[in-house]
């Protein structure tokens, strides 16, 4: 596939059994020699069978310097874009200055350092923990269409939030407030379904899915009912924190998803093959040496912490949980060790877009990010499920 | 390099299902674990394998107890190939088999080059290098089964345990796969349904009914039509094969044939024919 790997090996004629990587054997550079498009199919199908080997995947190092690049590009388009519109130069310039301990006090300097940076920061650490988190409930529960609140985390956390915002509990926290209630809301709902689906054998996959559907269920009955007996007017702020908005980000807000997101990725990249074992079952990755039953709970417990953070800081936001993993494993395949970081990149990348739109569309209002994550992830995710029938059960 | 078996008994969901399993697995041996469906034989298969923790008596590997292991030192000793399995989840051909180095890796190692000579050399060893590129979920039944055979050898395990390994397979992969495992020079402990394809593979065979152990020997002692009665109340012939005079079974009809009215009529009387004398 790349020039480069001639050094991989010494040529050696095509025998099918040669299992060092070879390379360029000498009827193929003769073919070479005259490029045309049958001629340079045919190297390339001899290339990729002949050696290649192990280069069945894009780098690692490549995706991730593509996807940090496009992150870098997207959060300059979301800090820079807006009522007040701002160079990449422009926007450069005060990060560095911020970066270097004395935000400028200009309008720009306002705007990129008080506004729109920690809210372009915010959603980049959301979409990361949101997408870490469904690419790894996927495999606990070792179905492809879980999404993060799936286990009963952002019913929970509903819960909390409305109960905040409607009945006025933890007041006295002021704009702490509904993250305090959502986070209390979704540990309980985290701990409802810990207990309801533990078994003597552990979290069961089958068993973890019926108790998070039943228990989110019971939960979004609570919150409907708080709505129906509340006020018309706290119900729309309600209805708007349910979808989701980066809209009341700020500095404060940055360091416990970002700090939860982080001790996340060390545990799962530790975990990587493990993962990648369990995706083959319980039973097969107990036979390759996994402790299921700790790993299993392990996973329950960081994706629930994951996915409960990033809904108190910016609501309810759907389908990047679901969708964003599904993306990621089309561009570098099913290894976690690859997934994971990717899905980081991707992810936030993901979310800073979606909130750019979400605030940019209907200026000077402010549709729910929620709203934009579906009508983008919800088309996408129909055209992966028709491409590739194998990975969702249409063929056996 | 030998398994043994010390009074097994495992309970799942509080009921007994298999009761004191005594049996041994010599070096290098091919040993068969046949009985009826639900007899126990997946059972004390995951049992070794750790999925159920037995209620009474021990397994022991060179002696050395295999509970008393770490999971990732035990899956370095006994690999499993289980019947097919599906995955959700998109994998290469080479990826799965990498997998199989899991329990020789720590958090944070890396595939290194001894890795990857290994895997290719376990996906040289099936016969499948022409798949090494393909997507796991794209291949055939048979080629499944032996790409997990690779991700079995690619663990480096000196055990290997089949659990109905060539279920839904045709007869050419039953005997491939089967024929590979035999060439492998690994102690193997297979849950085989195909009595008499487990009479020309296995060195021994275990008998096992309703959770306990009926008999154990070579082949030609073990599969007798007395010995399948008893245990799968099942009626058959055995003759023996041609080339290597091993037992192969004949199973036979329970209604009485219908040789004298070869134009059938069978399905219509069938249902009002008189069972049979036992």
């Amino acid at each position: 596939m790349r020039e480069d790997d001639e050094r991989a090996g010494p040529a050696e004629p095509e025998t099918g059994h040669s299992r060092t990587s070879a390379g360029p054997a000498a009827a193929e550079l003769g073919q070479a020699a005259a490029p045309g498009p049958t001629a340079r199919r045919l190297i390339f199908r001899r290339r990729s069978r002949l050696e290649s080997r192990w280069r069945d995947r894009t780098p690692l190092a490549i995706v991730l310097v593509v996807c940090a690049a496009a992150l870098l590009v997207t959060m300059t388009l979301g800090v820079g874009i807006g009522s007040v519109p701002l160079s990449p130069v422009a926007v450069w310039h005060v990060v560095a200055g911020g970066l270097a301990g004395h935000p400028e006090n200009t309008v720009a300097g306002i705007i990129v350092w008080q506004i729109r940076l920690p809210r372009v920061l915010l959603a980049a650490v959301v979409g990361a923990a949101l997408t870490t988190a469904g690419a790894v409930v996927q495999v606990l529960v070792r179905n492809a269409l879980a999404d993060p609140f799936l286990l009963g985390v952002s019913s929970g956390a509903s819960v909390g939030a409305t109960a905040v915002l409607l009945l006025g509990v933890f007041a006295s926290l002021g704009v702490w407030a509904i993250s305090v209630g959502s986070i209390l809301g979704a540990i309980a709902a985290m701990a409802a379904v810990f207990a309801v689906s533990r078994s003597g054998r552990g979290l069961a996959p089958t068993q973890l899915i019926l108790c998070g559907v039943v228990l989110s269920a019971l939960f979004e009955s609570v919150t409907s009912f708080l709505i129906f007996r509340g006020n018309p007017q706290a119900t729309q702020s309600v209805l708007f924190w349910l979808l989701g908005s980066f809209g009341l980000a700020s500095w404060n807000q940055l360091p416990i998803p970002a700090l939860a997101l982080a001790a996340a990725m060390v545990y799962l990249m530790a975990q990587g093959r493990a993962l990648n074992a369990l995706a083959m079952g319980v039973e097969p990755a107990a036979s390759l040496g996994v402790d299921v039953r700790r790993l299993r709970r392990n996973l329950f417990l960081v994706t629930s912490l994951m996915a409960g953070v990033a809904v108190a800081v910016s609501g309810i936001i759907g389908f990047v949980g679901l969708v964003v993993p599904h993306i990621v494993r089309l561009m570098v395949g099913s290894d976690h060790r690859r997934v994971l970081p990717t899905g980081v990149l991707f992810g936030a990348s993901f979310m800073v877009l979606g909130d750019l739109l979400a605030r940019t569309i209907v200026a000077p209002q402010e549709m729910p990010i929620g709203v934009i994550t579906a009508f983008i992830g919800a088309p996408t995710l129909i055209v992966l499920i028709r491409s590739r029938p194998y990975l969702y059960g249409a063929t056996q | 390099m030998s398994l043994r078996l010390d009074h097994l008994s495992v309970d799942l969901a509080g009921r007994r299902i298999v009761t004191g399993i005594a049996l041994a697995v010599g070096d290098q041996e091919f040993a068969g674990l046949v009985g009826p469906n639900g007899s126990g034989k997946s059972t004390i298969l995951k049992t070794i394998y750790r999925v159920h923790r037995p209620a009474a008596g021990r397994i022991l590997l060179d002696g050395t107890d295999l509970l008393a292991l770490r999971p990732r030192d035990a899956a370095r000793r006994i690999a499993v190939v289980a019947q097919e399995t599906t995955s959700e989840f998109d994998f290469t051909v080479r990826e799965m088999v990498m997998i199989g180095r899991t329990p020789h890796k720590r958090s944070f190692d890396r595939d290194t080059a001894a890795d990857r000579s290994i895997v290719d050399h376990a996906i040289e060893r099936v016969g499948c290098e022409q798949l090494a590129q393909r997507r796991f979920n794209t291949l055939s039944g048979g080629e499944k089964q032996l790409v997990l055979i690779a991700r079995a050898l690619a663990q480096e395990a000196d055990h290997l345990i089949l659990d109905e390994p060539t279920n839904h397979l045709d007869i050419h992969n039953q005997v491939e796969i089967l024929e590979i495992v035999a060439g492998l020079g690994v102690t193997v402990l297979a849950a085989l349904h195909d009595l008499s394809l487990a009479a020309l593979f296995c060195r021994t065979i275990h008998v096992l009914s309703a959770g306990q152990l009926v008999t154990a020997g070579p082949p030609g002692a073990v599969l007798t039509p007395e010995t399948i009665r008893r245990a799968y109340g099942a009626d058959v012939l055995v003759i023996e094969h041609p080339d290597t005079g091993t037992p192969h079974l004949i199973p036979r009809r329970v209604q009485p044939t219908t040789q004298d009215h070869p134009s059938g009529g069978t399905l219509a009387r069938s249902p009002a024919q008189p069972d049979p004398p036992a």
